[in-house]
């Protein structure tokens, strides 16, 4: 069974709430969420998806401050200066202009300037390591991308589960995150960031979602044949659900430990989301720290290529 | 005896490969029958083959270019097709096909298009304009184009034999790595590579000199048409950046066939360094692709406005600003790598500055329009449409170096937008200018115009439909690279994504027709002066098509347009200049080396690519062989006497006496 969130239709409150209190960016903001419908980046359920859109239709707007009328001046020059039109004025040899040279460098360099800053601020602010704002205690979440399948680690609540992140409302979500094989990049567009997980190393990565719902996540770095199933769903619910989606996992039968990681560790796509009621402690740095060696890639057909497993399907 | 080679090799239960593969060889054959029955093959071989005129190797890069076009564009229709219709199902390319499709289409257009057709049309013009006779190494120069050859044919051939890299068209370690890619695909993709890459390397090499050393009397650099700096500054990103290229290929190499470890997972290899090693070559590779496009469009711009160029100094002070800048900016390939906060927000607005000179020539290309007398031709559609295009993928470029933005940003479809906006925009618009208004020069007649009109606007208006909703979905959270998708919203923009690259079809078609249509009219079209744009440079001072040794007398420069003065000189008074002095010249003779080299080339890298010791050891001494042959050679060079220049060039004064009086009467 190919496991994938239902479509819920678009929401015309998120469009308006998005434009209020923003006037340099309405246009393109409602331009741009009208040509692109919803569940997107730019229909963001959490703060860090909400900054990231922010910056990305402001800096969208001091842009085309200058690039609409260029494309203007480009299409009126041309046509004004046609040769066929002889009312307009014809300088041969006119090839330099001081003052125009000055504000040929200058427009430019003050727009860069400007977006510079917003550069080097927002990358500061929004860095993926940086701690959200600890209103309650983060969830710790530790995330292994594996060949073609998500796991996410409740080291807190000591369950795991495979294809599918649940997170409470409103709660700092802390991923520490790492790969049993090859590079993979985490991405909930509608949350924000992306990060990369990496075999033998660990990225870090804050987000948060502040409404229920089902968000899209995919693997978003090429990783093979299986790569457009590597797809989870985040589910976004209220604490006293997710307590109780704790316990209902805590009661699950499988348990993960090494042997169970090693099985997970073959290449396989389209496995249908599980629980762990058990994780053995200290798997994800066993994973991140090669105790648990990464995983041996495809196994080899007769002549000699890959052939992707597709035998553990569900 | 052929390694890991068996009949296992060829995809026998694979119909769309093979049947390609068999259209493709049917006709190869049927050309390579002609040409021997014909008797086409010792004038082949005489001319063209063994010629180490940089025109004519010019010439056979954008050939290769237009023909890996074709090819490359196929991959484009069979992926875009696939994503169009592989919604909530399979599709009808299985991944392990498709995943091959994407990279080759990447690595082809890349590699095998824009790196060919640019590096043809610096090959053929940058000595015409700097007033010589030919490039400072000529059978390097040959060597170098059938080396680049060699490459694309390796990657051809893996469409039939064994397989093409599954990794994306760079193909990033671990996956890349033999535990993940243990078929022959990676191996291809870098022996073809290092192949072409030292082509590319020797060729960049030649021509830096060539533009350094070997200029006309008077030619200084600040009289050197923008074209010209382009060049340089394309080719010294070229020697600088190819070397980390082959480095890094060296080093994946060094891990799938000797057990390695500079990349692995295991025993302390790192892949992130190879994304780092990739991407600082990977950046200025942008820029040796865009420089000359740039360089087109300024010679474009300022023909077809009746001006020179304006703003020339800001012109070559941001064309150098840009070589060297390229080389800071490599880490906003990968923001989202964790690289932390003061990294990333250096290397973002390093990103940024680069905007800066690149804004400068886009309004120095409109102040060149500003006051002129802008004749539209195609060539110079080719330009507008740039200009237009070209600042959208520049902004969606410079919104990507901000790290937050590129945080969701990263890998979706709205990056492949972004650089196809520029590959395609800038690149090949650039490209494609550039053959349009060169041609004449190349084969003494111009392309039809009406049909260069018509491609052009399917070029456009094919790109607008292909990639705007490309832009949407990457903003609707679509990565690329995806071979099947769930997702609703984003099934109608592949569709109209599809249409598209059908439209781009017809501009193909289009191209095709023009070349077809013009040269069965040649005889109607032909331009006895040399000159049928009324142009600026050197290049169009001597004849159309220029005699192989370039200029009859070298010219003497005296100013920033120098052909354009002594042509305003001679319309003035209605009369050329006082017949010049002929006198013997000395040109370096034929020589087959660089088609020989290639040729081992090939041996070795397909015998490397399936561990058959005894064919890459035969390989390599052919080719040693051959470059002690040459080595050792008698005399390179043969005289053209004096008579001959002077028949020849009279010819054209002839041309040039009447084309002056009736202009002028």
């Amino acid at each position: 069974m190919r496991f994938m969130m239902n479509n819920r239709g678009c929401r015309p409150q998120t469009l308006k709430s998005g434009l209020r209190g923003r006037g340099r960016a309405v246009v393109p903001a409602a331009l741009i969420v009208m040509l692109s419908g919803c569940e997107g980046v730019l229909d963001p359920a959490g703060p860090i998806g909400r900054s990231e859109r922010l910056i990305l239709l402001d800096s969208l707007a001091i842009m085309l401050a200058i690039v609409v009328p260029t494309i203007l001046c480009t299409l009126a020059f041309a046509w004004w200066f046609r040769a066929s039109n002889r009312r307009a004025a014809y300088a041969p040899t006119w090839e330099y202009s001081g003052r125009l040279e000055l504000l040929v460098w200058s427009v430019p360099a003050l727009v860069v300037c400007f977006l510079g800053g917003i550069a080097w601020i927002g990358s500061h602010d929004l860095d993926p390591a940086k701690p959200l704002p600890p209103v309650r205690p983060a969830l710790e979440v530790d995330v292994v991308a594996l060949d073609w399948k998500w796991l996410f680690i409740y080291p807190e609540q000591h369950v795991a589960s495979l294809n599918r992140l649940v997170t409470p409302i409103g709660t700092p979500l802390h991923l520490r995150l790492t790969s049993a094989s090859v590079m993979n990049v985490f991405f909930v567009p509608q949350l924000g960031s992306e990060i990369y997980a990496m075999n033998g190393m660990v990225t870090e990565l804050n987000l948060q979602a502040d409404r229920e719902g089902h968000f899209f996540g995919l693997a978003a770095h090429f990783n093979g044949d299986g790569f457009s199933d590597m797809t989870f769903d985040t589910e976004s619910v209220s604490s006293k659900m997710f307590d109780d989606w704790v316990r209902r996992a805590q009661s699950a039968e499988p348990v993960l430990d090494a042997a169970a990681y090693r099985e997970l560790l073959r290449q396989s796509v389209n496995v249908a989301p599980m629980m762990f009621g058990r994780v053995t402690p200290g798997l994800f740095d066993a994973v991140a720290t090669q105790a648990l060696p990464p995983g041996e890639g495809p196994k080899l057909s007769a002549r000699g290529d890959a052939k992707t497993s597709a035998d553990d399907s569900t | 005896m052929l390694g890991k080679l068996t009949w296992e090799a060829i995809p026998f239960n694979e119909p769309i490969p093979l049947i390609a593969a068999g259209v493709v060889g049917l006709i190869l054959a049927a050309v390579l029958a002609w040409v021997v029955l014909k008797g086409h093959l010792p004038y082949l071989w005489r001319e063209w083959i063994t010629s180490v005129d940089h025109k004519r190797i010019g010439v056979m890069y954008c050939v290769l270019a237009l023909v890996m076009l074709i090819r490359g564009f196929i991959d484009a229709v069979m992926m875009r097709s696939q994503q169009a219709l592989a919604f909530h199902g399979p599709g009808y390319l299985p991944p392990e096909h498709y995943d091959q499709i994407f990279s080759a289409h990447g690595t082809i257009m890349i590699f095998f298009v824009a790196m060919p057709f640019v590096v043809g049309l610096m090959n053929y013009v940058v000595p015409l304009q700097l007033g010589v006779r030919d490039v400072a190494f000529p059978t390097l120069n040959s060597v170098a184009f059938w080396l680049t050859a060699t490459g694309a044919l390796l990657v051809n051939v893996s469409m039939v034999v064994g397989e093409f890299a599954r990794t994306g068209w760079l193909p990033f370690p671990p996956l890349s790595e033999l535990a993940y890619s243990p078929g022959v695909g990676v191996d291809y993709y870098c022996w073809a590579l290092q192949l072409s890459g030292i082509g590319t390397l020797v060729g960049g090499i030649n021509l830096v000199t060539t533009i350094l050393k070997t200029r006309a009397p008077g030619m200084r650099y600040t009289r050197m048409p923008v074209f010209c700096w382009t060049s340089l500054a394309s080719n010294l990103l070229i020697v600088a950046s190819f070397p980390v290229l082959t480095a890094t290929l060296a080093m994946l190499l060094l891990d799938r066939y000797l057990g390695f470890h500079f990349f692995t997972n295991e025993a302390g290899g790192n892949p992130m360094m190879f994304m780092n090693l990739i991407w600082i070559w990977g950046h200025p590779e942008v820029y040796i692709l865009v420089l000359p496009a740039f360089g087109v469009f300024s010679e474009v711009v300022s023909t077809f406005s009746g001006k020179p160029l304006f703003g020339y100094r800001s012109m070559v002070m941001a064309t150098m600003a840009i070589c060297i800048l390229s080389f800071l900016v490599w880490l906003h390939h990968f923001f989202t790598m964790g690289a932390g906060a003061d990294v990333n927000g250096f290397f973002g607005v390093m990103t940024m500055i680069i905007a800066v000179p690149t804004g400068v020539k886009v309004f120095n290309w409109l102040f060149t329009m500003y006051r002129g007398r802008v004749r539209f031709t195609a060539a110079m559609h080719w330009a507008i449409g740039f200009m237009v295009t070209f600042v959208i993928g520049g902004m969606t470029g410079v919104l990507m170096s901000i790290p937050p933005a590129d945080f969701v940003l990263h890998n979706s479809l709205f990056l492949v937008a972004h650089f196809h906006n520029v590959a395609i925009g800038a690149v090949l618009f650039g490209a494609l200018a550039g053959y349009t208004f060169w041609f004449p020069k190349a084969f003494g007649f111009a392309l039809d115009e009406r049909l260069g009109k018509a491609a052009f606007w399917c070029w456009l208006i094919g790109f607008y439909v292909a990639f705007v909703p490309l832009y949407v979905v990457g903003l609707e959270g679509m990565t690329r690279r995806l071979q099947h998708y769930d997702q609703p919203q984003w099934h109608p923009w592949l569709l109209v994504a599809g249409v598209g690259s059908l439209i781009i079809l017809c501009g193909i078609g289009f191209l095709v027709a023009q070349l077809v249509v013009s040269i069965r009219s040649r005889v109607r079209r032909t331009e006895p002066t040399g000159d049928p744009w009324d142009a600026r440079t050197l290049e169009w001072a001597t004849s159309s098509p220029p005699p192989y040794f370039n200029f009859a007398v070298m010219p003497n420069v005296k100013g920033e347009e120098h052909y354009w003065n002594i042509k305003q000189a001679a319309r003035k008074r209605m009369a050329l200049g006082p017949e010049p002095e002929y006198e013997a010249i000395e040109m370096p003779r034929n020589s087959p080396t660089g088609f020989v080299t290639a040729f081992f080339g090939t041996v070795i890298g397909f015998a490397l690519v399936w561990h058959i010791v005894w064919m890459a050891i035969l390989g390599l001494a052919g080719a040693y062989a051959t470059f002690v042959v040459f080595a050792w050679r008698d005399h390179g060079e043969e005289v053209v006497s004096r008579d001959e220049v002077a028949r020849i060039d009279r010819a054209n004064r002839l041309a040039r006496k009447v084309a002056i009086t009736e202009v002028t009467t």
